[in-house]
């Protein structure tokens, strides 16, 4: 029997220490739902899409835990400049590292997308021009992190930079797709998902995935914040 | 109110103390012209007088380095030893006002030339000349308020150019979009349904970039 007092490097396994990770399994649980019924549920036929529909599970989710990571991101930013504590800038750098994973991520299954839907990877689309150059401002701010040596400088100018990188962000993505017209279902000519959805299954299948996706995204990061914790931690004693 | 007049005051009073340096130093009027002078009588070397569309975009690309190159040096000339005494002297506010201040002001001026050079060597094509004028100059403000802002970053990294251009590029990309799609309406007689609403998001962006520099830039100060 493996024990605490047999092994040392035995699990210490505590109930209340497992209640905390509950959303874990929930996010596991929710994936294997939105993979499985994903592509295997009967979806409407809307104009020419007809099967990459199912992108929706999968592309829009993305876009969601991005804003979600890129909202901590900001906010542990602005934190960091009220009280100078160098935690809250890894959770701040760690949040964004893991937000552009996200925002690749939803580039990616989009442009794959487009390229059985508009014929071409990329196109003049507004929003997808416009979440490009999002996610380069992002990278800068990677960038910009990784140009700086002094902990303390690195920190403050980051998060001076990451919300000017916010505040592009908000018009870019928000503001600007909605005043032009744009290739997306949902916008101008082309009808929203939504209304075509008459049996719900859409809707049945989306909404678990995006918080799946969401939960997904916020572990990895509360996982890279563990491993920065850790490089840092002669200087967090 | 008498805070606000001495705020007002030593605002104006850098920015005269950076005009005055120019004047007397002429190094980054007669360094940025030459620039120019040069970028454009290249772009004429390779393409003579292009037409109207390629000329818009070779005018916005001669813009956007000019500026790069004329607003990095802001930051750069100041020595660590002289930030440090400004900083003793005025509030972070203040002189970033000044820098803004200055920087529109020379950017004004390089817009100008810019422009001049520009039909000069590559010939002019634009029919409503006041109204490509306005948009230069606001394009020329905008530009500048976003390079300040990143100069003064960059400043703190190690006054690293290359940096500069890795922060600016995809940040001024929009703008420089957006004013492209505004300066159309010079060259041909041609009805653009949304030109209302690209002013407007054009002098939000301004707004904000100035919000945030107003707000961010003591922070960036405190060495």
């Amino acid at each position: 029997m493996i024990s605490d007092k047999t092994c040392r490097f035995a699990p210490n396994i505590d109930d209340k220490k497992m209640a905390k990770h509950w959303w874990k399994a929930l996010a596991v649980l929710l994936l294997l739902f939105t993979l499985i019924a994903g592509f295997l549920v009967k979806i409407p036929a809307i104009e020419n899409n007809e099967q990459s529909t199912r992108n929706l599970f999968f592309h829009v989710p993305m876009w969601i835990s991005m804003y979600t990571l890129f909202t901590i991101s900001v906010v542990n930013s602005v934190l960091y400049l009220t009280k100078y504590d160098l935690k809250k800038d890894i959770l701040a750098s760690s949040a964004a590292n893991v937000g552009v994973l996200f925002g690749v991520m939803g580039f990616t299954t989009g442009s794959v997308w487009a390229t059985y839907t508009w014929g071409s990877t990329l196109t003049n689309d507004p929003k997808q021009i416009a979440t490009a150059v999002a996610l380069l401002i992002y990278m800068a701010y990677l960038v910009l992190r990784l140009s700086i040596h002094d902990i303390d400088k690195r920190a403050r100018v980051s998060a001076i930079y990451n919300i000017f990188a916010f505040a592009m962000l908000i018009p870019l993505t928000y503001i600007i797709p909605r005043m032009v017209d744009s290739l997306h279902p949902g916008s101008a000519s082309s009808p929203g998902f939504r209304s075509q959805d008459t049996d719900g299954t859409l809707m049945m299948v989306f909404y678990p995935a995006f918080t799946g996706w969401t939960l997904l995204g916020v572990w990895i990061y509360t996982l890279r914040v563990r491993y920065k914790r850790l490089e840092l931690k002669n200087i967090f004693k | 109110m008498a805070q606000q007049t001495t705020a007002l005051h030593r605002t104006l009073t850098l920015v005269k103390k950076d005009l005055v340096l120019e004047l007397r130093q002429k190094y980054a009027f007669y360094g940025v012209l030459l620039y120019i002078i040069s970028t454009v009588f290249v772009i004429n070397m390779m393409m003579g007088h292009p037409e109207e569309q390629i000329w818009n975009a070779q005018f916005w690309v001669v813009q956007l380095f000019v500026s790069v190159n004329a607003i990095a040096k802001s930051f750069m000339q100041e020595s660590r030893g002289r930030l440090l005494y400004f900083y003793s002297l005025v509030h972070p506010r203040s002189f970033i006002a000044a820098k803004l201040l200055y920087n529109i002001l020379l950017m004004a001026i390089m817009s100008i030339i810019a422009l001049v050079s520009c039909l000069i060597f590559l010939g002019n094509p634009i029919i409503n000349v006041w109204y490509f004028v306005g948009v230069v100059m606001l394009g020329g403000v905008s530009l500048s308020l976003l390079f300040t802002m990143l100069a003064a970053i960059a400043a703190q990294a190690n006054q690293n150019a290359a940096l500069m251009a890795i922060m600016g590029f995809p940040i001024m990309m929009p703008l420089l979009m957006l004013l492209a799609n505004i300066a159309r309406s010079a060259f041909v007689p041609v009805f653009q349904p949304g030109l209302p609403n690209m002013f407007l998001l054009l002098a939000g962006m301004d707004v904000l970039i100035v919000g945030l520099a107003m707000i961010l830039f003591p922070f960036l100060w405190k060495d």
